[in-house]
């Protein structure tokens, strides 16, 4: 039994890489997501141009070979990355070119009339942009988004293959230590499964906060 | 005689093959109140928009205020009005919409203090101090707090009438204000735009179908049909005694709809 609750610890500590590098791979995905989403609706066409090609870049090559690239290959270009850092790039850069077709999709689903508001109002491209069409636009982005996060969870598993010991990787070990497949693989699909449903409650509950006041106007 | 505030000079817009406005030329006076009317599709919010740079025009000028809405004077050569100038422009120009526009994640007092703090660089306590006094001159004062969603249509366009005058333009476009509101609603957006006519000096112009309105609130009515003005001139002269045939049948349907003349 003692046994069972140290390689309980390994598991657990797999899980604490997993919920990392989900956050950092979070963030960075966000970041990607907002400026090529808003690059994809600039009114500058080389603007325009990075943007596509990122996304589509990212999204037309799989996120192993993405993965590949950000840790064996760069170093011949002089960088270097941890398996950490290599994992949060890949993560990020893959699911912020879905994540930025969101953004997109949302800044255009804001109504014409809302634009025209800004203008009569006299507000610059950039004022109407922050404080009125994207705090509207991340009401619809929000729910996707959510998608997202839990896809960028699931995909952390890849690190596995650049031995970082996350949730995935944790498991194959105390598999082979143990020789038990079921007590490491059941732990790890209710970890991911648990993790995947706070996202979903996160994201939900901040939804419910942001669309209080509008009466589901915009939901 | 001052000189015009607003001088349109034959312009001219067509959205793909259709002209919506052909050479039509206008004057407004500082001050005056202005009544746009005639049928659906004669072009009138077309104008206003353009004059609100919502729109583009293809031929001919503006001038607002003593300067070119759509064109910059550079050493003595008329070019393009580029994005700065159409700014300066539009602090001139504030507009009320058919449908309200108001920004539905803000509430009532965010939606008129936001350009002010914005585009003037008013602080909040002054900003907040204004939209107060312009809540309360268009009766909703208690409302400050409210959201967009919680209010009437009557009341969300006293709103964004208030929104726009916190900008303090010297000129106020409205474009049927009250078309979309539930006939019970109608008048109490009506009455602010009365109190504004008798206590300010902006001028007004307003395109209606509200003719009874119209006639008491405008110095001046200019007909629309087709992209032009048929006929134009004081409201008892258009309303009782129109002289073109276009402009009679124009006022007889409207009359046989049951509006009040
Ligand atoms: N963005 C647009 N694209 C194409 N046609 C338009 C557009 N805006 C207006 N129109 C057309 O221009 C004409 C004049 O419209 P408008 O100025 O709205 O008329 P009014 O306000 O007098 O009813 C109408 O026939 C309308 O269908
Ligand atoms: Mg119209």
């Amino acid at each position: 039994m003692t046994q069972w609750s140290g390689y309980l610890g390994l598991i657990l500590q797999g899980a604490l890489v997993t919920i990392e590098l989900t956050l950092m791979g979070s963030v960075l995905a966000l970041i990607m997501a907002f400026l090529a989403g808003m690059g994809r609706v600039s009114r500058f066409f080389i603007v325009r141009a990075i943007a596509t090609v990122y996304i589509e870049f990212f999204r037309g090559t799989s996120i192993f070979v993405q993965l590949f690239w950000a840790y064996f290959v760069l170093p011949f270009a002089g960088l270097s990355l941890t398996p950490l850092q290599a994992g949060v790039l890949a993560l990020g850069l893959n699911v912020g070119a879905y994540a930025a077709e969101v953004v997109r999709g949302a800044i255009l689903s804001v109504g014409r009339e809302q634009y025209e508001a800004c203008t009569a109002l006299n507000l610059g491209r950039w004022q109407g942009m922050r404080h009125v069409i994207l705090p509207q636009a991340l009401l619809v982005m929000l729910p996707t988004f959510g998608n997202n996060a839990i896809e960028l969870l699931k995909a952390t598993s890849v690190v596995s293959l650049i031995s970082l010991a996350d949730l995935t990787f944790q498991a194959q070990v105390v598999r082979s230590q143990t020789g038990s497949t079921l007590m490491p693989f059941l732990s790890v699909l209710i970890i991911y499964f648990a993790l995947a449903l706070m996202i979903s409650w996160g994201v939900r509950t901040l939804e419910r906060r942001m669309a209080r006041g509008l009466d589901g106007v915009r939901v | 005689m001052p000189a015009p505030i607003i001088k349109v000079d034959a312009i001219s817009k067509s959205f793909g093959t259709f002209k919506v406005l052909d050479g039509l030329s206008m004057q407004v006076m500082p001050g005056e109140k202005l009544a746009l009317i005639g049928p659906s599709g004669s072009g009138k919010t077309t104008i206003l928009r353009i004059l609100m740079t919502l729109e583009k025009i293809d031929g001919g000028h503006i001038q607002v205020d003593g300067e070119q809405l759509y064109h910059m004077e550079r050493n003595g050569q008329l070019l393009a009005a580029d994005e700065r100038h159409l700014a300066r422009m539009r602090q001139k120009i504030g507009m009320v919409f058919q449908l309200f526009n108001l920004f539905p994640h803000k509430c009532v007092m965010d939606n008129v203090t936001l350009a002010p703090m914005l585009t003037k660089g008013v602080a909040r306590a002054a900003a907040e101090k204004r939209a107060i006094e312009l809540l309360d001159m268009v009766g909703l004062a208690d409302k400050a707090k409210a959201m967009p969603a919680q209010l009437s249509g009557g009341q969300k366009q006293r709103v964004a009438i208030a929104r726009a005058l916190a900008l303090s333009p010297k000129i106020m476009l409205f474009d049927e204000v009250t078309s979309a509101l539930d006939p019970e609603l109608v008048e109490e957006v009506l009455n602010v735009m009365r109190k504004l006519a008798a206590e300010t000096d902006m001028t007004m112009l307003l395109v209606t179908h509200e003719m009874g309105f119209a006639h008491d609130f405008a110095d001046r009515v200019l007909f629309f049909d087709r992209g032009r003005i048929v006929e134009e001139g004081k409201p008892d002269e258009i309303f009782r005694h129109p002289k073109q045939e276009r402009t009679q049948s124009f006022l007889k349907k409207i009359i046989a709809a049951g509006h009040r003349v």
